[in-house]
């Protein structure tokens, strides 16, 4: 049996910056289980740049985002396990898991750190007709495969959904000399990040087909052609309106959904939006002491966010551990109503609350001119104004309870309201 | 072009602006919709000569993976960017490498170097012909 004070569960960028802050913060033994050969998840292979503006003020690839906390944890003498799978975490805090060297490793944790990410929806999870062959991969382990692994994954490629991987991907596949013949999206806009739609399709000519899917995959042994339609508003394809592409491949950039198997082996309330686990102000989940930070709780978009959160993650855990942060009876929800889908963290305990406390939301469709307004029970706390919102971009609103007394604060709603006369 | 509604693309708020040719003003253009200084900078230089990062990768070995990533250590010009391509797919490194470390002087002419954006080790399968 193992010992530790934190066991942070997954050492990419969010379980770096959780372990590296919950150090700073006064945790003595902490230990980081990865389940790759190195740390930093996959920041290793978004070799693209973009990350880093707000946490660095300066625009780094994924890999150099990453080596700056794997040399900061290293610095720091924090303990990690690589190529180390975790079997099950139990409500008690108790983790199973293992690896070649060690075999099982029994490990009992005072408080835990849930950062495993996300993982990407497969063909399987979206039921695309058509045949079944070889050629049909998610973006991500194209990206994996070119930039990490040094294969080329297709010749003349079609990509489903306009996520920022698949879009991402349209460019990389189309340097190392691939042809992309287009990007299919179901919805009526991109759920991708402009910048990316802006670098990745327009400056390289690649064609967005909104409002389409894919109809009918065809080959048997490799991808031979995929055929795409436009859909209705109840997304069911239209006849005649189908496109057929001769390829070799197909990418799938349809979503990622946060990889909770752990969090349901603890019984822990998982969202039914977010899919990841309820949170409070602390990141602490549904059982005292596991916390959770990063894409295992809602999928973000910028690697910055992810960091910032884990870090809130890492100091609660801390406080935690030395008994600082309370446990108190009054709960809050919060709530996102009007336009507003969900919102990060689902509940708040008023008396933890110390001054500025941020809430990171999307919304469900892409609005213009709109206000961003939290309000307590009736009363409006905040209200910001926002030119432009998209579900493909998370919003954030801060609000200060500093001056507040805890006891005067209702539930939370945060909402979106249209612009008089814009 | 005398006006141009554009995506900014320098950091991921991704700025709605709109650039139009004015005489009349310092830079030549006026720009609206930026929240900052580097969005103007952005918006008229896309307006006079589009420049990109590249990041790729190249080929490496004795590491502990086949491909080390790389970017330009600044923008190039985008007209740039196949011959760029062609350029760096002829380097080829060995491990281990640094973080920083310039893989290929010059790109180009264009006075950007082009530098690794990981550090990799030597994989302990070829520690053997280490000299120590």
């Amino acid at each position: 049996m193992l010992n530790y004070e934190i066991v942070v569960i997954g050492g990419g960028p969010a379980g770096l910056a959780a372990a590296i802050e919950a150090k700073k913060n006064g945790a003595k033994e902490i230990l980081v289980l990865e389940r790759d050969l190195e740390l930093g998840g996959i920041l290793q292979q978004c070799i693209h740049n973009g990350f880093g503006l707000h946490v660095f003020k300066e625009e780094l690839t994924g890999p150099e985002y990453a080596e700056r906390f794997i040399q900061e944890l290293k610095d720091m003498g924090i303990e990690y396990k690589l190529d180390t799978m975790v079997l099950e975490v139990s409500d008690e805090k108790m983790i199973t898991a293992m690896n070649r060297e060690e075999g099982i490793l029994n490990i009992r944790a005072k408080a835990v750190i849930l950062s495993m990410g996300c993982r990407e929806r497969t063909r399987g999870a979206i039921r695309i007709p058509g045949t079944r062959p070889a050629g049909v991969m998610t973006a991500g382990t194209a990206q994996r495969f070119v930039n990490m692994e040094g294969y080329m994954t297709g010749k003349r490629v079609l990509i489903l959904g306009s996520g920022d991987i698949g879009l991402i991907m349209a460019r990389r596949l189309t340097l190392e000399g691939a042809e992309v013949l287009g990007v299919s999206e179901l919805m009526p806009f991109s759920g991708g990040l402009n910048r990316n739609i802006v670098q990745c399709l327009e400056d390289f000519d690649i064609p967005l087909y909104l409002q389409h899917t894919v109809v009918d995959i065809e080959g048997k042994d490799r991808v031979e052609a995929v055929t795409i339609a436009k859909v209705d508003e109840r997304y069911k394809p239209i006849k005649g309106t189908e496109k057929r592409f001769e390829c070799d491949t197909l990418l799938l950039s349809v979503g990622l959904i946060p990889e909770n198997e752990l969090s349901k082996s603890a019984g822990i309330e998982l969202d039914n939006i977010t899919a990841g686990p309820r949170v409070n102000e602390a990141m602490e989940t549904s059982v005292e002491g596991i916390f959770a930070c990063g894409n295992v709780v809602h999928v973000h978009d910028l690697v910055d966010w992810v960091t910032e959160e884990s870090r809130k993650a890492g100091k609660n855990a801390a406080r935690y551990v030395s008994g600082e942060l309370k446990n108190t009876a009054s709960k809050i929800s919060v709530q996102g109503v009007n336009g507003v889908r969900y919102v990060v963290p689902q509940e708040i305990r008023p008396e933890n609350l110390r001054g500025k406390t941020e809430f990171m939301m999307r919304v469900d469709a892409v609005y213009q001119n709109v206000k961003l307004v939290a309000k307590s029970g009736e009363e409006i706390l905040k209200s910001v104004k926002r030119r432009h919102v998209a579900p493909g971009e998370m919003e954030n609103l801060v609000l200060d309870f500093g001056e507040m007394d805890p006891k005067s604060i209702k539930n939370l709603t945060i909402e979106l309201v249209q612009e008089e006369g814009a | 072009m005398d006006k141009k509604e554009m995506i900014c693309i320098v950091c991921p708020v991704g700025c709605h602006m709109e650039v139009v040719k004015d005489g009349t003003s310092e830079d030549g253009y006026k720009v609206s919709g930026n929240q900052c200084l580097r969005g103007k900078v952005y918006g008229i230089k896309e307006m006079s000569n589009p420049t990109r990062v590249l990041t790729t990768t190249v080929k490496i070995t004795e590491g502990k993976l086949p491909r080390l990533p790389v970017t330009t250590k600044g923008a190039i010009p985008k007209g740039l960017m196949t011959e760029a391509m062609e350029a760096i797919n002829k380097v080829e490194v060995k491990a281990p490498v640094k973080v920083g470390k310039v893989i290929l002087k010059n790109l180009l002419n264009t006075g950007v170097d082009v530098v690794a954006t990981r550090s990799m080790d030597r994989d302990s399968r070829y520690q053997s012909q280490k000299v120590s």
